[in-house]
């Protein structure tokens, strides 16, 4: 039982816990200026998520993008960089498994896994260019990632425009039968909320971006280079080289992000008028998460569960959805500033030592 | 085909699309001199255009053509009280800086169309206004040929923007203001011995910041889009970092970089209307201002010297 204790009354748990606590007050206090009933809001938005089989279902659809993007975001930061590519990357990620499952007819058991290596090596590649330019170039990995955010959102419109979508049409043909990762059992069980082996995937890509990190050699230069790059130049190690390599496998994550959501979600790649989102929204996962990967999964859980029972919210008690951007805004700024938080935690803490000793 | 009127539109639009540029971009140069990296511009114009349009708004049936100045003026007070809570994380809590601006950017994305939906019940956008800025021309110089129409035919806030310009360069580098602004960016500690207070001068310098660019998000909701919804400011705030550290920290330098974005736009515009797009898919020419940056950013800025201290909360008892 102590044990339990002690792992509640962690800082690292702490701290994330009571800024969600804070933040969902701070939507509170918004919620009444606006004159609405915060608890109404909040009962309604619990509702839409956990209300039905197939709302529930959805729930882990909108996670699934969300925990690839934040392990992208996540990745990067470890290595001491900013990836706020994620978003290009899920885009280009797209594009690629919508190119190979649309264009080859291959038996499943081949032609799913190669869509989604295509994305992965498509999303690997369009991060690489970022890290790239900060190795050779010494440009700054923030810009250039934005800027080349915009850039796929207009490439992948013309790769679509230009080969894929028949005249006069907003979307391409869909992936062939072979490429779909839908599970249809368990999409049954759950009213045909659109459930699939994505979700998997991304567990299996946390733990894959736990064992790089933490169990390699190569992982080991990574986390050095990004705690310290002129020590680990001196130790030896190429920092150029593994600014590359970060940003490539940062890129992966979020390109096997844009895959899943079209193999198994859509099936088809349509005109994009604007960003999906989800690449930023995992920069808000990364960081509640604190850039690991079991935290990432927490904190895609709660972002997920958040904006999709906000549509209830906006249903049921009249609250517009935006609001829940209040909440996670605020969550982020008391995780960044977490010594206002510690402020509130800090009763808590005296009570621990006392006990402990 | 008249090169000379096309040059002299092309100039014109660059003035137009650089002005909340130019705003946003001298707003980051006094957060990022005194040290605190400001990736929240975005969200910072966001507030700024959100308010500017609904005090206009609120104003214009009263006020007519004033209307536009209060909606300005009001997103100026409410981009640098906007701005606080990035100074209380990053100054006083030593908050990740960047962490920090990110928080904000999400912010202000929901707050502000929270509170449209809220006031203009439940309509994601604030009604188109019919009073914003009219473009003024300088008696006299407008009616040069050509030059007139390119420089001195503009919204009254591209001429406060080029203003602004000369101003912050006066203050940064000229007055005792701007001397311990950069110092307090450059080293700290050393301004501390000498005895200025390091945190005072971080809160200003992030307020002002706020202010500025909430201005450059006014002048798009007041000039070109007339209105305020959801992608109003759609990254600009971005490309005004980028255009900060292309200029090199330097207030003509961020203006160069920012009216070379506002060029790009403008060709933008320019190749749609000669047709190109049958020769150039329109991709892209959309493409094209982000490339551009990339480009230049990789060819010609290399490695940009920020103030020493950036990103780096300053802890009094740390040496």
């Amino acid at each position: 039982m102590n044990r339990v204790i002690a792992v509640f009354t962690k800082e690292s748990f702490l701290v994330p816990a009571v800024a969600i606590i804070l933040g969902l007050l701070t939507g509170a206090i918004a919620m009444l200026a606006g004159g609405f009933n915060p608890i109404d809001a909040y009962v309604a938005l619990i509702k839409k998520v956990f209300g039905n089989a197939y709302n529930f279902g959805e729930t882990i659809r909108q996670i699934t993008p969300l925990i690839f993007t934040g392990l992208a975001v996540a990745f990067a930061f470890r290595t001491g960089l900013f990836n706020i590519g994620a978003e290009g990357q899920f885009i280009v990620g797209m594009i690629a498994s919508t190119v190979v499952g649309v264009s080859f007819d291959l038996p499943a058991i081949i032609h799913a896994p190669l869509a989604i290596l295509a994305g992965a090596v498509a999303g690997g590649l369009w991060g690489a260019i970022a890290g790239y330019l900060k190795a050779a170039r010494g440009v700054n990995e923030v810009i250039t990632s934005i800027m080349l955010n915009w850039v796929a959102l207009y490439f992948a419109n013309w790769i679509m425009n230009a080969f894929f979508i028949p005249a006069g049409k907003q979307t391409s043909e869909e992936v062939k039968d072979s490429a779909i990762i839908t599970i249809g059992w368990l999409a049954e069980m759950f009213d045909n909320a659109r459930l699939h082996w994505g979700t998997l995937i991304a567990v299996l890509a946390a733990i894959f971006f736990y064992i790089i990190l933490w169990k390699t050699k190569s992982g080991f230069e990574l986390r050095s280079v990004g705690l310290n790059p002129h020590a680990s130049e001196y130790a030896g190690m190429n920092v150029n080289r593994n600014v590359v390599k970060a940003m490539f496998i940062g890129g992966m994550f979020a390109g096997i992000g844009g895959a899943t959501e079209i193999l198994g979600v859509f099936h088809y790649q349509a005109i994009m008028t604007q960003h999906t989102g989800y690449g930023f929204d995992g920069i808000a996962v990364a960081l509640i998460g604190g850039n690991t990967p079991f935290g990432v999964i927490l904190a895609a859980i709660l972002f997920g569960v958040l904006t999709f029972g906000a549509s209830g919210m906006q249903f049921s008690a009249g609250v517009p959805f935006e609001l829940i951007r209040v909440v996670i805004a605020s969550v982020i700024f008391f995780v960044a500033a977490h010594g206002i938080v510690k402020m509130f935690i800090k009763p808590i803490l005296l009570k621990k030592k006392e006990g402990g000793n | 085909m008249d090169w000379g009127l096309i040059l002299s539109n092309l100039f014109h639009d660059t003035i137009v699309f650089s002005t909340a540029l130019i705003f946003a971009a001298l707003g980051g140069l006094y957060s990022e001199r005194s040290g605190v990296v400001n990736i929240a511009l975005e969200g910072m114009m966001i507030i700024g255009a959100f308010t500017g349009a609904v005090m206009t708004f609120a104003f214009q049936d009263s006020l007519g053509a004033w209307a536009p100045w209060v909606g300005f003026i009001a997103a100026g007070i409410a981009g640098s009280i906007f701005a606080l809570p990035h100074a209380v994380a990053s100054v006083t809590f030593k908050a990740d800086q960047t962490v920090s601006g990110v928080a904000l950017n999400f912010l202000a994305a929901g707050l502000s169309i929270y509170l449209t939906k809220i006031i203009f019940d439940g309509a994601g956008q604030t009604p188109t206004l019919n009073s914003v800025f009219n473009k003024f021309s300088i008696p006299g110089l407008s009616e040069i040929p050509y030059i007139g129409h390119a420089i001195f035919e503009a919204y009254p806030t591209s001429f406060l923007a080029f203003i602004a310009v000369f101003v912050t360069w006066y203050v940064v580098f000229k007055t005792p203001f701007g001397l311990r602004l950069r110092s307090v960016g450059e080293h700290p500690r050393a301004a501390d011995t000498v005895g200025i207070n390091v945190k005072r001068m971080r809160y200003t310098a992030v307020m002002i910041s706020g202010m500025l660019a909430a201005l450059g998000g006014a002048t798009i909701s007041l000039t070109t889009t007339s209105n305020f919804s959801h992608n109003t400011v759609s990254g600009q705030g971005f490309i005004a970092i980028a255009a900060l550290i292309f200029g090199k920290w330097h207030p003509m330098g961020a203006m160069g970089a920012a009216l070379f974005f506002g060029v790009a736009q403008a060709i933008k515009s320019l190749v749609q209307i000669f047709g190109l797009t049958n020769y150039i898919p329109t991709e892209f020419i959309f493409m094209l201002p982000y490339v551009l940056t990339i480009l230049v950013m990789a060819g010609l800025v290399g490695r940009s010297s920020a103030p020493a201290a950036l990103g780096k909360p300053y802890d009094t008892g740390s040496r």
